[in-house]
């Protein structure tokens, strides 16, 4: 569904990504993992056009979106949850949700209209009269998700969303996550957190200075684990 | 004339003063929040826009034709400005910026000069507001009752529009984080060559307004654009109901301090700055600077 292939960023004279190659199946959910610096969030900038890529190839399904424009991508069905959330802070709930609402596909009914997303966050429905600046970590990164899903995308791209979370705010966001999955939306997450990502992942993916250098199936990642962690995940 | 009459004839004065202010004061605010970018055309476009009244006026033969065309005339203008040229300015620094909507100022302020001249022009009011009312037995000048009504109206327009309607909202979530907004699908360049346009053509709306009270001329763009940024630094930059206060004090500290103390009249203005810089260096609603 999304497909980067031979991916390049520079930001100034620093060599970011170096080449990221990464397939994935409609769907799915896709972890990347990686220390602090290595290049996850840039990836996921340099997808939704936010950062230009120098070289390489991005395309989600048949449609090739390199180097487009942030609102095209957004408009072609990558959705985007930013590291920190950045909720508008000066906007109710519903209007942060309204900024990524957009007109139905051709004619179609939406599928993830306000009033479904009010009923998969019940959290947000209590607080919708209230401004982002007022909301929690946890009730921020589920605004988060829902000014994403609104405009029904075909992938999101979760970064960091697990951060600064309380472990049973975490469960919760493994359980929507999960639950996104199973409607059909393809899933990119990246984390720090590995045991979120062990448990909702389909495809582990280990990023190294701006490399993949390792993907597995959770079931295999688990035997591997301790060599694993030794060699690319702890500092 | 009665103490009571004579506050309630400046009142209204003032307030009329205050509808001209924020016609200025809310586009540079606008355009303020959303760029980023101080604009010094500002003041040069206002008086663009009593120039272009003036000629759709003496054209047509009617005002209520040039106060509907000048502003499109100008916002038109500005979104173009916006389109062709500042747009290639936003990965630049803020200075590009200031060099170049200064340089409008100028070409503008020229083209003025050379296409009306260099004297004064006195543009009538509509024969309908031509005329005066009696309040408390005083005769008051139904125009100014008139900035009022209107001055009222585009402000709870605007309002309305940021709070309610689908561009509004954009306008807003752009102003907090463009990134943001743009990755979530909306075309920020879009929004903002609209809010050049919209601010511009707001300040053309304060000059035609403003013209039936001091003739259209070469001078007026100087003197209002200082008044309209003392507007926006005291509401706070970026700030709609900023303005629209900041208008509102100056409208008021202008109107009586000529008639009080006209000596001093100006520098009451910049006190009153300083009094709220002192207080809240960001503007009285703004954020922290």
């Amino acid at each position: 569904m999304l497909r980067i292939e031979g991916m390049n960023t520079h930001y100034g004279a620093s060599h970011v990504l170096q080449g990221v190659d990464l397939d994935m199946p409609q769907g799915r959910i896709s972890a990347v993992l990686g220390r602090n610096g290595v290049g996850k969030t840039t990836m996921v900038k340099t997808i939704m056009g936010l950062v230009a890529l120098s070289a390489g190839r991005v395309a989600i399904g048949d449609t090739d979106i390199t180097g487009w424009p942030p609102h095209l991508v957004a408009r072609a069905g990558v959705a985007y949850v930013p590291e920190g959330r950045l909720i508008f802070p000066d906007l109710t709930v519903i209007e942060n949700i309204k900024v990524g609402e957009r007109e139905a596909r051709n004619g179609r009914g939406r599928k993830w209209p306000l009033p479904r997303l009010l009923e998969l966050f019940p959290s947000l429905r209590e607080r919708s009269a209230n401004r982002g600046s007022q909301l929690s970590g946890g009730e921020q990164q589920m605004l988060a998700i829902a000014r994403a899903l609104v405009s029904d995308p075909k992938v999101m791209l979760l970064d960091e969303p697990s951060q600064g979370l309380a472990p049973l705010v975490v469960r919760e966001l493994a359980r929507v996550i999960q639950l996104l999955r199973d409607e059909g939306v393809t899933i990119l997450l990246v984390e720090q957190n590995m045991k979120l990502a062990e448990a909702v992942a389909d495809e582990l993916h280990i990023m190294v200075k701006g490399r993949m250098v390792y993907s597995a199936t959770p079931a295999v990642f688990r035997a591997e684990e301790d060599q694993i962690r030794a060699r690319f995940l702890t500092v | 004339m009665s103490t009571l009459a004579l506050l309630l004839t400046q009142t209204v004065n003032a307030l009329s003063q205050s509808a001209l202010l924020f016609f200025l004061g809310v586009g540079l605010t606008l355009i303020f929040g959303l760029m980023r970018i101080v604009n010094f055309a500002h003041g040069a476009l206002y008086m663009l826009g009593a120039f272009v009244g003036y000629s759709i006026a003496a054209w047509s033969g009617s005002f209520w034709l040039a106060l509907a065309g000048a502003p499109l005339l100008v916002g038109l203008f500005g979104a173009g400005f916006e389109l062709t040229i500042l747009r290639r300015l936003y990965r630049r620094d803020a200075h590009a910026f200031l060099m170049v909507t200064f340089g409008l100022a100028l070409v503008v302020g020229e083209a003025v000069r050379l296409t009306w001249g260099s004297d004064a022009l006195q543009v009538a009011g509509p024969p309908a507001l031509s005329g005066v009312v009696f309040m408390l037995d005083e005769p008051f000048p139904v125009y100014r009752l008139f900035l009022v009504a209107i001055g009222v109206v585009v402000a709870v327009a605007i309002w309305q529009f940021l709070e309610r309607a689908r561009l509004g909202l954009l306008i807003r979530a752009t102003s907090q984080n463009a990134d943001m907004a743009n990755a979530l699908g909306v075309d920020v360049k879009m929004i903002r060559s609209c809010v050049f346009g919209i601010g511009c053509g707001l300040a053309a709306l304060g000059g035609v307004l403003a013209a039936p009270l001091v003739t259209a001329s070469n001078g007026m763009a100087a003197t209002v654009i200082i008044d309209a940024f003392v507007i926006v630094i005291i509401g706070g930059m970026g700030s709609f109901l900023g303005s629209l206060i900041g208008a509102l004090l100056i409208g008021f500290v202008q109107v009586f301090g000529n008639y009080y103390a006209p000596d001093f009249a100006l520098a009451f203005m910049y006190l009153v700055m300083l009094a709220v810089l002192v207080m809240r260096p960001g503007g009285l609603l703004g954020k922290e600077a």
